[in-house]
């Protein structure tokens, strides 16, 4: 278990715009997954966990160990941290055999039961046959494996990963979460992930931390804040969600239901706690929720009318863009069925509707 | 007139421990300006420098008020030593030394710098000490241009010549290295010893060279 609590400011210069972090977070077992758009600080979380950035303030508790305290000078340097790290570019030494990068690691414990550690890993890792040779010479998926087990081999009491999936094509891509699945189930090693992908996350990660500009803005299971975003930004850096303004006209607690006004249309909604009526609010609504049809006759409830201005091809399906700004992803069959069409029938599940 | 072949043989010997202390020395050096962080570091880095530009003139004038027997290092080494360290051919070696010394920190310094700090990252993620560090990782992965380096700095010792004349004297069968018997044969108009030694010189550091390009990294 990892309790962090870091600050740190980098002054403004002229070369650089000043940055901070300031947060606080704990990573239970599992994968603990940092989200975020370049230089909100993901690296720097794992670098000052790792022990190659000193916070101005704060502390690193690790399961019992004190890896940084403010207050007391505490800073143990990475050696000391029991931390495995698995770097962008792997970083295995390519003056060594895979095998040599995993005895590297594994030279503190006693001669005997290194060989027998290596070559454990080795097998587990399926990375016995390329044992012999060097990182240039093996395929990313094999250097992509001797990492993580170089990295395990140590018996960290953390595994950090940094964007590991980046620049990977997709079956390379596949193989690590598998990969990774695998570890999650064999070491039961707590794992920080840092990632900008979405997939990522929800492939791997239990627990989520969304970051900004150096600050948490939200963190909870994927699943929960894909389906109810903290606030725009957040709904922004998840991306592909439709925003659209509206005013709520009618609240009802006791039936779990509320009417929104959008445009000229009137919808249909969940109550949604903490809100008055009158407020102007940022309706949030994923494209996939949407129900799009042909139109005939005139839109029933919750359904509003709009014409279709731009078609984009999805590896999964079209995504219809509809003029006033709101997207909408079918299947490819659906739309097949109905191409000709201009005006449609989007319907808004009342269930599915969300206020930012 | 046979040839005295005694001077190249001194050449030879004083680059070789010229260019072995300047290898242990130096990489300490280099390793420290590459990546510690402490005051005076480009200061340092400037001093070390600072013989590639100078005078011969002044470099020995240094020398001989920091060795010469007044000063307290001579009469250190002469109580250790029971004899002088200046015109010798040890001196020699110091005068050798201010050349190879600051091209091999140079270069070594810039050959750690090239090395990904990821691999070092690692390597400290995974336990290894400093000294571990070094000289599994560090020192190996800069190797090509570190022998590079030394063998310009094995080939810059044998050639000089101001400054070893002054610390070193010019005393035949002691201290007279090649650069400083080549400048007597010419003065002595012996000029089939001075083309001998001459082209001999140029073949040894041509070779040199040769090499020195062949082990620096493409």
């Amino acid at each position: 278990m990892l309790e962090a609590r870091l600050r740190k400011t980098f002054p403004q210069r002229p070369d650089s715009a000043g940055f901070s972090l300031d947060l606080e977070f704990q990573a239970a077992s599992g994968v603990t997954v940092l989200f975020g758009p370049s230089g909100s600080g993901k690296t720097l979380v794992l670098d000052a966990v790792a022990g190659f950035v000193r916070p101005d303030e704060g502390r690193i508790l690790l399961d019992d160990d004190l890896l940084f305290d403010g207050t007391t000078g505490v800073h143990l340097p990475p050696q000391a941290r029991n931390c495995g790290y698995v770097f962008q570019n792997y970083a295995l030494f390519p003056h060594m055999t895979l095998r040599e990068n995993l005895a590297f690691a594994a030279e503190r414990r006693p001669r005997l039961e290194r060989h027998r550690r290596v070559n454990e890993m080795l097998e587990t890792f399926r990375l016995t046959e390329a044992a012999g040779r060097r990182p240039h010479e093996v395929s990313g998926g094999q250097r992509q494996r001797c990492s993580i087990a170089r990295a395990l081999i140590v018996a960290p009491k953390l595994l950090l990963l940094d964007e590991p999936a980046q620049g990977l094509d997709a079956p390379l891509r596949a193989e690590f979460y598998e990969v990774l699945r695998q570890v999650r189930a064999d070491f039961k090693t707590p794992v920080l992930l840092v990632t900008h992908d979405l997939d990522e996350c929800f492939e791997l990660g239990e627990e989520m931390l969304i970051l900004r500009e150096g600050k948490i803005v939200q963190s909870g299971s994927p699943r929960k804040i894909l389906d109810q975003p903290a606030n725009i930004e957040v709904a922004r850096l998840l991306g592909a969600f439709n925003l659209i303004p509206c005013e709520i006209r009618a609240l009802d607690p006791g039936r779990n239901t509320s009417k929104v006004q959008m445009g000229e249309f009137e919808l249909d909604g969940p109550y949604f706690p903490g809100r008055f009526k009158g407020d102007r609010v940022t309706m949030c609504v994923r494209p996939e929720q949407l129900i799009v049809s042909a139109r005939l006759g005139r839109p029933g409830p919750n359904q509003i009318t709009a014409s279709l201005s731009r078609t984009i091809e999805k590896p999964h399906g079209m995504r219809l863009e509809f003029e006033g700004g709101i997207t909408a992803d079918i299947p490819r069959t659906e739309f097949d069925r109905q191409r000709d069409n201009k005006e449609w029938l989007i319907e808004f599940p009342a269930m599915a509707l969300r206020v930012l | 007139m046979p040839i005295d072949w005694f001077p190249l043989w001194l050449s030879l010997r004083v680059a070789v421990v010229s260019t072995a202390v300047a290898l242990a020395v130096g990489l300490w050096i280099a390793y420290m300006l590459a990546n510690r962080e402490f005051r005076f570091k480009e200061l340092l880095d400037a001093l070390v420098t600072l013989p590639l530009v100078l005078p011969p003139t002044v470099l020995g004038y240094y020398l001989l008020v920091l060795i010469g027997r007044a000063s307290p290092f001579g009469k250190l080494w002469e109580t250790i030593f029971g004899s002088p360290l200046v015109f010798t051919w040890k001196a020699a070696v110091v005068a050798a030394l201010l050349h190879s010394l600051p091209l091999l920190v140079k270069s070594a310094r810039a050959a750690f710098e090239s090395v990904d700090r990821s691999y070092e990252r690692a390597a400290r993620t995974l336990g290894a000490s400093e000294w571990r560090l070094f000289w599994r990782v560090t020192l190996p992965l800069a190797h090509r241009s570190i022998f590079a380096a030394a063998a310009l700095a094995f080939a810059r010792s044998l050639g000089d010549f101001g400054v070893t004349l002054m610390v070193a004297g010019n005393i035949p069968g002691r201290t007279q290295t090649v650069a400083v018997a080549i400048y007597d044969a010419v003065e002595s108009g012996n000029n089939t010893v001075a083309l001998t030694l001459v082209l001999v010189v140029s073949a040894v550091a041509m070779l040199i060279l040769t090499l020195a390009n062949r082990l620096s990294p493409r």
